[in-house]
């Protein structure tokens, strides 16, 4: 499937040393006038930091701040204060014609697509580089090039309202790169799509990201994007981001309340229902504490649970268990019981084989 | 019928159609890009002039709610400026033009409106300059709704011109007032009727028609 590297292996200014990241955020605000002429503040103090050639995903809920955050890189919207670097410019400093110039080397894609009905997926494509003031002969080759890009080299003379979802989307992926962009901005691109559209969409995206080398932050507020696509990520809530740094080790030992929050639904997090009604904070004669147990990376295959029979005879029930993959990097959860008086036990040992452990309480 | 009257029925029907296209032309060349500014001048929008767009409101609606029948004598001087006479055919252009091209920036100010602001901000992001939104986005994605009120506005002008009668604007109201009316001649009346319904029929039915066609968001069998 994957097309090997090389788009950008050939030029001698691909670094080896961390290069000054392509789009920096610095000390950003940004407070709307409201309705009752209180003024809203959408975002606070904002510093984030985009590496070049990675993928950066942004989750929170509606309402949190991330749709203001993307349309700053843009200079979709100004800050009120702050400074939105992209790639050595202050965008949101710039006049307007400045402003325009920019935003071809920053793509972005949207939720509903944005296609224009009126136009073919060819001519949808075109679109950029019509504005951009191509000629017609540079402008056939490039849309023929993007539209097997993202394979849909049958759909060209189709309107938008002919295609699915998925296409669309693809057509609305191949627009933004129109004008080889060294940003794509990805604004929830995924949310009106159905999972396995989604997992395509994706799939695509990261075959971009690595083919083209372009740096891509996405906003969204599904864990599933974040988990299959990003390496980095920042939780934001009410305006501030809460939380951010490698995926597997935010989403592994999460510090937030909402960051946990996000996990909740994934597989392995929640407690069976017949664990959750008997669950006591306090421990009673005879109870079993119920521990949570994290296993990351390399010790997510380890058999403890054995060792841990073997060696001290201790026998676990396990209650529920998953083993999942965050970032490309397995992770493991197992809900266990063990009687009270060996947990403390069970808690040291399991610390000493490196493993995240966490009591959510106590079963009769 | 009578030779005679036929022929007096085709060279009025020949009048008020010179005088509908002709004004649609003219109304369109003013309204268009009326329209495509009252619909992106408010506050925040691309050409952002809330002043000058409230102003422009309230001269398009004053004129549009001026009976037609008193616009026509209240701006005679300005026809007579404009057409050098203040009768006949070409004298009754102006007025027409005036009561409908505000008629029609207002249809293409809705048709423009209904555009979704996610196009709007995609072409912003990819770079396009608010002219080429415009000509570009604005125009082509609105071009089936303004199709169908270019439509309407065409159909109310063929109404208009029936009352130009009164500055010897002549065509077929002209005609149906004249010989239907005052000399008593019913089928006069009735045929001036049956042109003007199978004028509207075949206006409507051509701008529907016209404005399928470029609808890309309906699915075509």
């Amino acid at each position: 499937m994957n097309a090997p590297l090389g788009y950008l292996g050939d030029q001698p200014s691909q670094r080896l040393i961390p290069a000054e990241p392509i789009i920096r955020l610095e000390k950003i605000s940004k407070t709307f006038p409201g309705r009752d002429g209180q003024p809203v503040t959408a975002l606070r103090e904002i510093d984030l930091a985009v590496p070049q050639g990675s993928i950066l995903g942004v989750i929170g809920r509606s309402g949190a701040g991330k749709s203001t955050l993307i349309r700053l890189v843009n200079g979709l919207e100004k800050p009120t204060t702050g400074k939105v670097i992209v790639d050595g410019a202050n965008i949101a400093a710039l006049p307007e014609s400045a402003l325009r110039h920019a935003r071809r080397s920053i793509g972005m894609i949207f939720q509903h697509f944005n296609l224009l009905s009126s136009r073919t997926a060819a001519d949808n494509i075109a679109l950029p580089l019509e504005v951009a003031g191509y000629d017609r002969a540079e402008i056939k080759a490039r849309v023929d090039e993007l539209l097997a890009l993202v394979g849909l080299s049958d759909k060209r003379n189709r309107y938008p309202s002919e295609l699915s979802g998925g296409q669309k989307q693809r057509v609305g992926i191949a627009r933004a790169l129109a004008t080889k962009p060294k940003v794509l901005l990805s604004d929830e691109a995924t949310s009106a799509l159905d999972p396995e559209t989604t997992r395509s969409i994706l799939d695509l995206l990261s075959r971009i990201n690595e083919e083209l080398g372009l740096t891509i932050l996405l906003i969204t507020h599904e864990m599933a994007v974040i988990r299959n696509i990003a390496r980095e990520v920042a939780v934001i809530e009410g305006g501030r981001i809460v939380e951010q740094g490698d995926v597997f080790e935010v989403f592994t030992r999460p510090q937030h309340e909402v960051t946990r929050s996000f996990l909740g639904d994934e597989a392995g997090r929640v407690l069976p229902p017949y664990v959750q009604k008997r669950l006591r904070q306090e421990a009673a004669p005879g109870s079993q504490a119920v521990i949570r147990i994290g296993f990351r990376g390399p010790h997510a295959t380890d058999p403890v649970l054995a060792r841990l029979a073997r060696e001290l005879g201790i026998e676990a029930n396990i209650l529920s268990g998953a083993v999942d993959e965050i970032a490309g990097r397995p992770f493991g959860t197992l809900v266990v019981s063990v009687p009270d008086a060996s947990a403390r036990q069970t808690l040291d040992f399991l610390k000493l084989h490196g493993l995240d452990t966490e009591v959510l309480g106590h079963v009769a | 019928m009578s030779p005679e009257m036929i022929r007096l029925i085709a060279s009025s029907t020949g009048e008020t159609l010179y005088m509908v296209a002709v004004s649609a032309l003219i109304a369109t060349l003013f309204g268009l890009p009326l329209g495509v500014f009252l619909a992106t001048s408010g506050k925040g929008e691309l050409f952002a002039a809330p002043w000058v767009n409230r102003v422009l409101g309230v001269i398009v609606n004053a004129t549009r709610s001026t009976p037609f029948i008193i616009l026509v004598v209240a701006i005679i001087p300005f026809t007579r400026l404009i057409a050098g006479t203040s009768i006949g055919t070409n004298a009754a252009i102006v007025p027409l033009t005036i009561a409908a091209a505000p008629f029609i920036a207002r249809l293409i100010e809705g048709a423009i409106r209904e555009v979704d602001q996610g196009l709007v901000e995609a072409a912003r992001a990819f770079g396009a300059s608010p002219l080429q939104i415009v000509l570009k986005v604005l125009i082509p994605e609105a071009l089936p709704g303004i199709v169908l009120g270019l439509t309407l506005a065409i159909v109310s002008l063929l109404g208009f011109s029936a009352m130009v009668g009164a500055v010897g604007g002549g065509g077929l109201g002209d005609l149906g007032i004249r010989y239907g009316y005052q000399r008593f001649m019913p089928e006069m009346m009735l045929a001036v009727v049956v042109v003007l319904i199978v004028l509207v029929q075949a206006v409507q039915s051509i701008g529907d028609r016209l404005s399928r066609h470029l609808n890309k968001r309906i699915r075509h069998g």
